[in-house]
């Protein structure tokens, strides 16, 4: 073995060599896809406008954002590592009932307890049908996701579901601006949350072990990661993401059904892919996820802003997603 | 035939990894491709294969320069490639990949009979034994790798690169595929093989081409060169090649490892062995005769069917990876790609990933340790041409297995477990981890090691076990058994590679 000193040396040699500069040039080259869409977008609606680059605007995209971003975050987790989660919305859906009912009940503070801990739950229920089960993650939490939903409906009698009058108002809280500049409060628990996932997913061990089980479960399992805790572990999270989401979407209407945000985990995942992280699993970032529902969020703000008719605003959507992701690809393909 | 290749180079991120390579191939000729690892064999092969798109370069055929842009356009032209990593589909029985994509049909309706009547000569022509039926999964490597030129040779290839295609096999699967490659070129095709062992290239070649740092060495008749000179052109200066003695294990040293009628399916039945520190086991076997899944079955990664396993006399649960590794267990797995490491990470995730708790605060990781644990374990392996953000998947085979054997030195096990330490790493490289292997159990640690290089289990164990069919059929200290004598006991009743009559089996039944 050799000593410190040279050791040092090594590293540095090795650091210089050269190779960094290589891969370091891969990742700037593959990011640009997507943030250059964005930043075209931004540009494009910030000349032809007057109202984009205003504070009250952009308070209002970042309030658009909270929800799906949120979502997005869930879906990004997941995917990384190696699984899909398409019972969000669902869980989305039965957490905010959860608010409504226990807020009823025991007072709002204990109603939004009630949906984070019904969320984590249904959450590592997913986490463990799909470890035990060993079906595809995508049928479990699709099967799975049908049962939520249901469960939402049976809770409700189908119906619409409303927090007593006296605490109606502190229900809402969530949606209220803050002194922050009028940013919702919305939006402030959006950002707390996408900045702590980004910190776990990027700086600490248990980022590290999602990541090597996304990009590869045996040679994570035989480095001694305990594969089943992690998935159970992630799909909690998940399901918390999804309920807080639910807890401000049930906070701007002032009410639950069991059909809210039908849908809206295909737009979730389609804001992780598009903003650069693999199907496959193992790669990807919650920035990523973050310029995705950026892209997403902004395409809804630009129909609103010039006017255009909302009709066609799926279509578009639906094409710039696929753009985004075609540009991504050929942007991936010139490193081989 | 002909195959002029003219001026390939390539860069990766602005590093030159071929630079100027140019030199001809001939039909019915075999040609060694040889270099240190990471010197751009695989590269240079690919990129006359249309696996990666070259920056300058092309390929002449008998003076017509041709056009490959794709492993299409290459099958075309009759190259084909058999790669380092195999490319089969799993889920698919042995006939569906050797005709992958070039399904015979009619009108569209698959014509399965015609393919396994083609099939059958091919088979026969090879000599090799393959039921069309199996699934691939299901097949041991030699066997897939049989299937891989099978799909070579039904493709009507002329020209066949085999990357490194001995490195997964015993002894006498090899010396059947080097008879089946010398067959290839008797039929005319020009075949080009990369490989780490020398004398193998030199007993088959007919011309060796070396290339150090992506540049073209020599190329010439393999009659002119010997070990020591093509030792030479690749790294080059003059260098021994030997195995270094390991240490003597002290008298007192005390048993580390100790495993009792440990039993998994009909892989392990009953192997029973003790470990002292600051010894290195070596076990001999064909593949096939359990001696992986004795390793998996003692570390815990197959769950234990029966038996004990007692790490310093405290006994280890049946199937717990996490659990040995705590108390002190390690092991090199197999394969790399499917086992060992996580392609699509960096280096430094990699290696760190076997160890992560060691280095963390509250759930973080230590970058700085982290950065510094790694970097000084690339340097103790000499893993060159790659640093630690880059990720795995762009290293070349060698280093990917250094970096491998690295992940499980950060914690310094008491006990390592490696199967086969050295696959794929070149000259210098293997006695570099021979070396780190020897300097290991010296300073204490026990070693126990599957190799199918025979010389690398007599060359570095303190004791030699033979197995076959799943239990130890013999026991050895050094210097006690030749090569011959291992292998007859391993084929014992398989029909032997040699003539060298067997020892009775001492120690175990
Ligand atoms: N896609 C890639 N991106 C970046 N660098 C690469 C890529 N592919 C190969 N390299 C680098 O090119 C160099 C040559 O690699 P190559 O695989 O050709 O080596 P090799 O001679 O086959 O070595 P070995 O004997 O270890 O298989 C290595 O330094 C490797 O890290
Ligand atoms: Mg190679």
């Amino acid at each position: 073995m050799t000593t410190t000193a040279e050791n040092e040396a090594a590293l540095e040699a090795a650091e210089k060599a050269g190779g960094g500069a290589a891969a370091g040039r891969f990742t700037r080259l593959r990011d640009f896809g997507v943030v250059l869409g964005v930043v075209a977008i931004v540009v494009a609606l910030s000349l032809t406008t007057e109202t984009f680059l205003t504070t009250g605007n952009l308070v209002n995209l970042l309030d658009q954002a909270a929800v799906v971003g949120l979502l997005a975050c869930a879906a990004t987790l997941v995917i990384i590592s190696g699984a899909f989660d398409l019972s969000i919305t669902a869980v989305l859906a039965v957490s905010a009932i959860t608010a409504v009912v226990v807020t009823g009940g025991a007072g709002v503070a204990a109603g939004m307890a009630a949906a984070v801990l019904v969320g984590g739950v249904l959450g590592a229920i997913n986490g463990l049908v799909v470890v035990t089960v060993k079906v595809h993650s995508f049928i479990a939490t699709l099967a799975l996701s049908i049962m939520y939903r249901g469960l939402a409906v049976i809770l409700t009698a189908g119906a619409i579901v409303y927090p007593p009058e006296d605490v109606a108002t502190a229900f809402q809280a969530l949606s209220w601006p803050t002194v922050l500049g009028g940013i919702t409060a919305a939006s402030l628990l959006f950002l707390l949350v996408a900045a702590v996932c980004w910190i776990v997913l990027a700086r600490t061990t248990f980022g590290r072990r999602v990541y090597a089980i996304g990009g590869n479960e045996e040679a994570a399992r035989l480095s001694g990661i305990r594969v089943g805790s992690i998935r159970v572990a992630v799909f909690a999270i998940s399901g918390v993401c999804a309920a807080l989401a639910g807890l401000i979407l049930a906070a701007r209407g002032g009410s639950a059904q069991a059909s809210m945000a039908t849908g809206m985990e295909l737009t979730a995942i389609a804001a992780a892919v598009v903003g650069g992280t693999s199907v496959l699993g193992g790669e990807g970032a919650i920035w990523r996820g973050l310029i995705g529902v950026l892209l997403i969020t902004l395409i809804g703000n630009g129909f609103n802003l010039l006017g255009w008719d909302t009709i066609y605003q799926q279509v578009v959507q639906g094409a710039l997603i696929l753009g985004a992701v075609s540009f991504d690809r050929l942007l991936r393909r010139s490193r081989a | 035939m002909r195959i002029d290749l003219e001026g390939f180079g390539k860069a990766y991120g602005g590093v030159p990894v071929l630079r100027d390579v140019s030199f001809s191939l001939r039909g019915g000729r075999v040609h060694g491709l040889l270099g240190e690892n990471g010197a751009g064999k695989s590269t240079l092969l690919k990129a006359v294969c249309g696996a990666v798109a070259p920056d300058t370069g092309r390929v002449l055929l008998d003076g017509r320069p041709i056009s490959i842009g794709s492993p299409r356009d290459a099958l075309r032209h009759g190259f084909a490639l058999i790669s380092q990593e195999l490319a089969l589909v799993p889920a698919l029985t042995v006939l569906d990949n050797v005709y992958l994509g070039r399904w015979r049909n009619r009108l569209g309706w698959r014509t399965r009979a015609a393919d396994a009547r083609a099939f059958a000569e091919l088979a026969e022509r090879t000599g090799f034994d393959l039921d069309p039926g199996a699934l691939v999964r299901d097949l041991p490597l030699a066997a897939q790798q049989q299937v891989e030129i099978l799909r070579a040779l039904a493709s009507g290839a002329k020209v066949i690169g085999m990357d490194e295609p001995t490195a997964l096999l015993t002894k006498t699967e090899t010396d059947r595929l080097l008879a089946v490659i010398r067959q290839l070129a008797a039929e005319g095709a020009a075949v080009v093989l990369i490989s780490h062992f020398l004398e193998e290239v030199l007993s088959v070649c007919d011309d060796v081409t070396v290339l150090r740092d992506g540049r073209h060495v020599i190329t010439g008749p393999a009659a002119d060169q010997t070990p020591d000179s093509l030792v030479r052109h690749m790294v080059g200066r003059p260098l021994d090649v030997f195995f270094p003695d390991p240490a003597p294990v002290a008298e007192a040293a005390p048993v580390v490892l100790r495993a009792r009628d440990v039993r998994r399916g009909a892989a392990v039945r009953g192997v029973s062995l003790d470990i002292r520190a600051g010894e290195i086991v070596g076990v001999a076997g064909l593949v096939g005769s359990g001696r992986s899944e004795t390793l998996r079955a003692i570390f815990g990664a197959d769950h234990r069917d029966g038996g004990e396993v007692e790490l310093e006399g405290r006994p280890l649960p049946p199937g717990s990876p996490p659990a040995s590794m705590r108390a002190g267990l390690a092991m090199v797995p197999e394969s790399r790609k499917e086992q060992g490491l996580v392609l699509g990470r960096s280096v430094r995730e990699n290696i760190a990933l076997a160890s992560l708790g060691s280095r963390q605060l509250a759930g973080f990781v230590r970058g700085g340790a982290e950065g510094r644990a790694a970097g000084a374990m690339l340097g103790d392996l000499d893993v060159r041409g790659s640093d630690l953000a880059g990720p795995v998947w762009t290293l070349s085979g060698g280093n990917q297995q250094k970096v491998l054997f690295g992940k499980w030195l950060l914690d310094r096990p008491k006990v390592l477990l490696v199967d086969e330490p050295t696959r794929g790493v070149d000259v210098a490289a293997k006695s570099q981890i021979h070396r780190l292997l020897v300097d290991l159990a010296a300073d204490g640690m026990g070693v126990l090691m599957v190799s199918s290089e025979v010389e690398e289990v007599l060359g570095l164990a303190h004791r030699v076990l033979v197995m076959r069919h799943g239990r130890v059929v013999g026991e050895f200290a050094r210097g006690e058994v030749t090569r011959e004598q291992v292998l007859a006991l391993a084929f014992a009743d398989t029909p032997s590679p040699t003539a060298a009559p067997a020892t009775p089996p001492e120690g175990r039944p």
